[in-house]
């Protein structure tokens, strides 16, 4: 039996702020969705737009980022630079199709253990109701369309039989889907 | 003892890479002396079933140009990675997908409807397509087939090398096949050249700020630039800072800003998503409505961002369109 999906959520805390407000949530015994998986940063600022694109490529569904209040980031600026990048990127995945509500970004400070609840409750909410993005999935299917030449090319090496001139045919494919 | 046989192909692409070869200029007579060419669709006349005659791993290296978007150009991707000792994936379409995998922002039927349909210049009022095949006169040809991605080289077969830029220059040409001619080749999979910036090889790199604050962004067209400025001083999107030098800074010198043909250094996966997020920093405002109003003078940051890049970013394409 399979388990029904529930989204899987990548979030990434800053240090100072979120993650610690994340502590809190867990001392204060306070439940929310467990379909965050939370990665420790020193600030979010430090989160590059590659990150958050390799956690939807590789399978998440949602990505939450949580920093300081503006003005209180521990860095100065770190979170104002977040949300530079955060209000373009926002702007071009829905270029690329991905609906807005799968990228989000919260000021948290470490006193709001019960922000991190609301809003990790909100938002698996949200993405249940969109359902998975699935990208790992997707780029099977979109190399489906060179399956077809690779299995010609293999059954008609097999037609012709083996060849003098030819070099022993590679124990790995020749064709890689990337 | 023969000489080294080399080919060359090209697939989805304009015919620039094609004239960086012509442009070696006399330094091509060197390399014809050393090598035999066996396959050259633009200058000789080689036939594929020539290629396909050959023994496994008999070409000593296939310089490649060009996006794979076809079932013809797969095809021929995967014969000659089957001939070849080194494929070499050469310019930016065959490296990274190029200008071609724009196309990957649409489907294969917006694509082929506009194409054939609604293109304002063209006079089809039967709404003829391509076939993949039709009987006319006893005769059934076949038709290559467009497929709903386009691909870069390596997403398709095993590449040896990559040789960047949109085209590649004559010098970054001219010394990979000194490097493939006296076997002094890098490790598997390096691009060949600098693994730097752009901004190292600038002239204008003494004018870049440090504090770059951006209030505004401005598109080539819309100014007079200071040819001594850096662009990025100037509030001019300059893909520089996240572009892999070895072009000479053509562009700049030309007074026109770098556009990122040369795809990213070894130190960066998605060029596109590194060049948004380094502009994007420097913007100096700190609440949301400036932030947009200075970000509004990039209307197409995937166009912008990834002009040569989208088929190798980490999405590789618009995720909503049909397989």
């Amino acid at each position: 039996m399979t388990k029904p999906w529930t989204p899987r959520i990548v979030a990434f805390f800053c240090n100072w702020c979120t993650y610690t407000a994340a502590d809190l949530a867990g001392v204060s015994r306070l439940k929310y969705a467990s379909n965050v998986r939370v990665i420790r940063l020193m600030c979010s600022g430090r989160v590059d737009p590659q990150f958050i694109l390799d956690a939807l490529a590789r399978g998440a569904d949602g990505v939450l980022i949580g920093g300081c209040h503006p003005g209180d980031c521990h860095y100065v600026e770190g979170n104002y630079k977040m949300l530079r990048r955060f209000e373009l990127l926002k702007r071009m995945l829905v270029d690329f199709g991905i609906e807005p509500q799968r990228v989000r970004l919260e000021w948290i400070s470490a006193a709001e253990g019960e922000k991190v609840k609301t809003v990790i409750n909100e938002m698996t909410q949200q993405l249940q109701a969109l359902g998975p993005l699935g990208m790992p999935q997707k780029f099977t299917a979109w190399d489906q369309e060179l399956e077809h030449l690779a299995q010609a090319v293999q059954a008609r090496d097999a037609a012709a039989g083996p060849c003098p001139t030819h070099a022993a045919p590679s124990p790995t494919p020749e064709v890689v889907h990337v | 003892m023969s000489k080294p046989k080399v080919a060359f192909y090209w697939c989805a692409s304009c015919g620039g890479c094609e004239e960086t070869v012509v442009d070696l200029a006399e330094d091509i007579l060197g390399v014809v002396e050393k090598v035999d060419i066996v396959l050259w669709p633009v200058a000789m006349d080689f036939k594929y079933k020539d290629v396909a005659a050959l023994p496994d791993k008999s070409i000593f290296a296939t310089l490649l140009n060009g996006a794979i978007r076809m079932s013809e150009q797969e095809e021929l991707a995967v014969l000659l990675r089957r001939k070849s000792q080194y494929l070499i994936a050469y310019g930016a379409c065959a490296q990274l997908g190029g200008i071609p995998a724009l196309a990957n922002q649409f489907s294969r039927e917006q694509v082929l409807k506009f194409n054939y349909e609604d293109c304002p210049a063209l006079a089809n009022e039967a709404k003829t397509r391509p076939q993949a095949q039709f009987t006319e006169a006893g005769r059934t040809p076949h038709l290559s087939q467009l497929h709903h991605v386009v691909r870069t080289l390596d997403q398709v077969v095993d590449v040896d090398f990559y040789i960047p830029g949109c085209p590649p220059t004559p010098n970054l040409t001219k010394a990979a096949f000194e490097a493939l001619l006296s076997g002094k080749l890098p490790p598997k999979g390096a691009v060949l050249a600098p693994d730097i910036a752009l901004c190292d090889e600038c002239e204008r790199k003494a004018t870049k700020p440090t504090d770059v604050a951006f209030t505004e962004f401005k598109r080539p067209h819309q100014g007079l630039w200071d040819s001594g400025k850096c662009f990025l001083a100037q509030g001019v999107v300059c893909m520089g800072p996240a572009t892999r030098s070895g072009c000479g800074a053509a562009c700049t010198s030309g007074n026109m800003p770098c556009t990122g043909c040369f795809g990213p250094t070894s130190r960066v996966r998605d060029q596109g998503a590194k060049m948004l997020s380094s502009l994007c920093s420097n913007v100096a405002a700190k609440d949301v409505a400036g932030i947009q109003q200075a970000l509004a003078g990039i209307p197409d940051p995937v166009g912008t961002f990834y002009r040569y890049g989208l088929a190798k970013s980490l999405l590789r394409r618009r995720v909503d369109l049909p397989a």
